[in-house]
């Protein structure tokens, strides 16, 4: 086939792709800026008079129905959000990637096993384990803290990160180590200024992902917090009201939940593709 | 004593023995090449004495002082990884400066010390790049200049040369003996390029299978190897193994094969049956013309533009390689064998030295 028609056709399959997986995106920005009136008219129009009602009820926390003023907890529960997201992302960088070092660098008895059964924590449906893990809770006192949030939380997030970075400090070559410590570095030193640094992209992926995760688990949190400590993915049921259900202000809150997420995503791309162990070996 | 003295290193992974006891002592300012083949051990060794091999033990002494059981950081000594193993995320400055850096000596001081060993390896005008922005010759250069450049008393150079182009390796050859020479250090050399060897060392040791063959100056481990495992890996064309024919000829006995003869003092033959005779290609005496020798055919013929590598075929039917100078021979036609200027004999059972012949230099026996 001729280069130009190979370009086109492969052109048309991208758009394909990126229509079939940015269409709701787009629709459901769309949808933020519509009152629900505009968006249960059938055939849906494109032409709407855009409004900012949508934002102003999830900011403002009052949401208006045709029964009466509810109060919303969107910001809290955003809040929420940020707060169990990042610090268990944290938490599982802190434990995750310090074990992931040690399982990639040295054999000890088990290791291989212990691994093996941090990952199986993700085959395993999470509602398996959280009807005993809430009676856990209570008798610790850990229901509807954001300390036993965080704690469940590493259940997403610790075998994520472990097992990624696990693979990017098994790439780098031992012997770039072995040289810092011949050099007179202590072995701490070697695995902040060396073995880390190497990783690094691996580290920055893997806490993307983990990220991404725990920000949109919505089971935990259901289960085991009150509404002051959910996050907005449990928040967003305050939208399913007696009046209805308020289709503008959940696409007002996914579009604002989606935020942090991009940002993140966007800032954690220089490190996602940058191939820092090239050249550094032979060949 | 000062310098490297190592004993009974052994290191086996799972059942495989990778050094069977190694003992060996390296003076300071003596260059020792450590000379064998793939997988006999020498990257293994190096590694124990650096201290980054768990699966090592044995005794390593730098300067009298007993280091086996001290964290690699605590050993004094520098080591050129035969990867490089230069840090991908540092300047090559960064690089260099990091066994000063662990010293934690002063930054004028460190960039003194960068600049000086960098210069002298021709390097000081890539210090600010990372070692992708490097060519093979500059890394192989800054992880030797990271080697050297804290001047410990020992030098691990494992195989350095390996991934550099020919005409930066002839001319590190001829550089790298003032060098090391300069600092003092009891240096171990790794290498499986006998003419490296030859070039580098005031003494060899050849490893094979994690045993140490033979331990002793390079002309000596040329012209007299221990054993038929040595004589079969130092040098290149490889020395003739022929099995001869022994003649007893009053106190002495001549080794005939191929047309030599050469003769042997001293040798008791009355267990020895076909010994194995060892003459280097260049020993071999050709006589341009038929006359008086053993005819040969030559079989092929290469030429290395000083001089040419015969593959001949003797009277006997035995294969020979001999090298001589001058206009290559045409491949069919036909020369006599002379006789060797200088001969090994090995035994053939255990293949270990038992005499030699014609020595070109005194080697004991």
């Amino acid at each position: 086939m001729p280069e130009p028609v190979i370009r086109v056709l492969r052109g048309g399959a991208l758009a394909l792709i990126l229509l079939f997986f940015l269409f709701p995106i787009l629709w459901i920005l769309l949808m933020s800026f519509q009152t629900n009136a505009d968006i249960l008219r059938i055939p849906p129009r494109l032409g709407f008079t855009p409004t900012l009602s949508n934002y102003v009820a999830l900011l403002s926390g009052k949401l208006a129905t045709s029964s009466g003023t509810l109060d919303i907890t969107f910001l809290r529960n955003l809040g929420n959000s940020l707060l169990l997201s990042v610090a268990s992302v944290a938490a599982s960088l802190v434990l995750g990637v310090p074990a992931a070092y040690a399982f990639a660098r040295y054999r000890f008895r088990l290791g291989e096993s212990i691994a093996f059964t941090l990952l199986s924590f993700r085959f395993a449906p999470p509602l398996l384990v959280l009807l005993p893990l809430s009676l856990y809770f209570q008798i610790l006192g850990l229901t509807n803290t954001y300390g036993g949030l965080i704690w469940v939380y590493q259940l997403i997030t610790l075998p994520l990160i472990l097992w990624i970075v696990r693979g990017y400090f098994e790439d780098a070559s031992p012997d770039i180590e072995h040289a810092y410590r011949v050099d007179g570095h202590s072995w701490w030193r070697t695995f902040t200024r060396i073995a880390i640094p190497l990783a690094r992209p691996g580290i920055a992926a893997a806490g993307l992902l983990a990220f991404i995760f725990a920000w949109n688990n919505f089971v935990f949190a259901l289960v085991l917090a009150s509404a002051d400590k959910q996050p907005v993915t449990v928040g967003a049921l305050a939208f399913v009201t007696a009046a209805g259900i308020q289709y503008g202000q959940i696409a007002a809150a996914i579009v604002l939940s989606i935020l942090p997420t991009l940002a993140l995503a966007l800032y954690a791309q220089r490190w996602l593709v940058e191939g820092l162990s090239l050249g550094a070996v032979k060949g | 004593m000062s310098g490297l003295e190592i004993s009974d290193i052994r290191a086996r992974f799972g059942h495989a023995e990778v050094l069977r006891g190694i003992d060996c002592r390296v003076a300071a300012g003596e260059t020792v090449v450590l000379f064998g083949p793939s997988g006999a051990g020498k990257t293994t060794l190096l590694r124990a004495i650096a201290g980054v091999e768990p699966a090592a033990s044995g005794v390593v002494r730098i300067d009298g002082r007993e280091v086996q059981d001290l964290e690699p950081e605590h050993r004094p000594l520098g080591m050129a990884f035969q990867n490089f193993s230069l840090y991908p995320h540092l300047s090559a400055y960064e690089n260099i400066a990091s066994p000063l850096r662990a010293r934690r000596l002063r930054s004028q001081e460190i960039e003194v010390r960068v600049r000086r060993v960098a210069e002298l390896l021709r390097i000081g005008h890539v210090l600010g790049h990372i070692p992708r922005e490097l060519s093979n010759g500059q890394k192989q250069r800054t992880a030797l200049a990271r080697a050297l450049v804290a001047e410990p008393p020992v030098l691990l150079l494992d195989d350095p040369l390996r991934n550099v182009d020919a005409k930066l390796r002839y001319e590190m050859r001829l550089e790298l003996p003032p060098l090391l020479r300069k600092t003092g250090a009891a240096v171990i050399f790794v290498t499986q390029d006998f003419r490296e060897a030859m070039a580098l060392a005031d003494r060899v040791v050849v490893l094979r299978e994690g045993a140490v063959l033979q331990d002793a100056p390079a002309e000596e481990v040329y012209e007299a190897p221990a054993s038929v495992p040595v004589a079969q890996l130092f040098g290149d064309p490889p020395m003739n193994l022929l099995s001869a024919h022994l003649v007893p000829e009053g106190n002495r006995v001549r080794a005939e094969a191929a047309g030599m003869a050469p003769s042997f003092a001293d040798l008791d033959i009355t267990h020895l049956e076909r010994p194995f005779l060892g003459v280097r290609p260049e020993d071999v005496l050709l006589a341009s013309r038929p006359a008086g020798g053993a005819h040969a055919e030559i079989l092929a013929v290469t030429p290395l533009h000083d001089r040419c590598v015969l593959l001949l075929r003797a009277a006997d039917g035995t294969e020979l390689v001999a090298s001589v100078t001058g206009a290559a021979p045409e491949p069919g036609t036909f020369v006599s064998i002379a006789g060797a200027r200088h001969a090994v004999l090995f035994d053939p059972v255990n293949g270990h030295r038992l005499a030699i012949s014609g020595a070109r230099t005194e080697v004991a026996a």
